[in-house]
């Protein structure tokens, strides 16, 4: 239970800081990526700050973790081990960057868009769960 | 630049919220805050993971619609932005992002907050590929094709 409450409460922190960046609004993201407008005046580069708002506190904030021998309510730290920079991760960030620079969405912003829009947030959404859908059937028949 | 629209004041408090998540998730729980790991595995069998990944995800929205109250002016429109984008091109995008981060195994949040604090050189690639691949797309949806 503890471990639901802790994740319910990240969750709703993460949605908020969302909506407050920014980050939820496609035309906002949009104009973020054009560089093609900053000849033009039109350039708004507001959510470079997004992560760095968002490194200002995680990165001293995974150092500690590092110093901790254990969560505080799991019983380990989950610290990803790949560290191969190989085709797959390569190929994966750029499809996701054509599909991000197409909608102005990435996967938290799909979510929060769920409530903040209508129809086409759920379609956006239910298209996105089927791409991972696909990967994970392509996963199962190994290749 | 865009003087009018230019925020850095909410874009980095907001940024700093979601730093704040990810760390409440990693330090509570041990669990990267990657909203398409988190999602693509919840889509797997059910296991002793499901319960935490569902309430995390259930937050998202109701997190955003609780700030949007508070701000009381937030209107996000999916499909606009993008000149003759459409239904088919929607879900063009959507099926990119949602293959395109299960693929590269992380988007904006895992692979941009927690990787990059990390120091993970393997999410710098991912960051600085996205990146670049999502602006060239917008420069041809906008001053390609669109113009």
């Amino acid at each position: 239970m503890k471990r639901i409450i802790t994740a319910l409460l990240a969750g709703l922190v993460f949605g908020a800081g969302l909506a407050l960046s920014g980050m939820a609004d496609p035309q906002k993201v949009l104009a973020f990526l054009d560089l093609g407008a900053i000849a033009t005046g039109g350039w708004d580069p507001s959510l470079a700050f997004v992560m760095g708002g968002g490194l200002i506190v995680t990165l001293p904030g995974f150092a500690y973790a590092r110093r901790r021998s254990r969560p505080v309510v799991a019983e380990e730290f989950a610290w990803p081990t790949a560290s191969a920079i190989d085709k797959r991760l390569m190929a994966g960030a750029i499809l996701f960057g054509i599909g991000w620079g197409l909608a102005g969405i990435c996967p938290g912003p799909a979510l929060t868009l769920l409530a903040l829009d209508g129809t086409a947030a759920i379609i956006f959404f239910g298209a996105m769960l089927a791409g991972m859908i696909v990967y994970a059937a392509q996963k199962q028949i190994g290749r | 630049m865009d003087w009018t629209a230019f925020n850095p004041l909410a874009a980095l408090s907001g940024g700093a919220l979601i730093g704040l998540a990810a760390l409440i998730l990693f330090l509570g729980l041990g669990r990267i805050a990657g909203v398409s790991g988190v999602l693509g595995q919840v889509l797997q069998r059910p296991d002793s993971e499901t319960g935490w990944r569902l309430a995390f995800l259930i937050g998202l929205p109701v997190g955003a619609l609780l700030m949007a109250k508070v701000l009381g002016d937030v209107t996000p429109h999916v499909g606009t932005g993008t000149p003759n984008l459409g239904t088919l091109g929607l879900v063009i995008a959507g099926l990119l992002v949602g293959y395109g981060t299960r693929l590269g195994s992380g988007c904006t949040s895992g692979h941009g907050i927690c990787g990059l604090a990390r120091l993970s050189p393997r999410s710098l690639v991912a960051v600085l590929l996205f990146m670049a691949s999502a602006m060239a797309t917008v420069f041809v949806t906008r001053h390609l094709v669109g113009a």
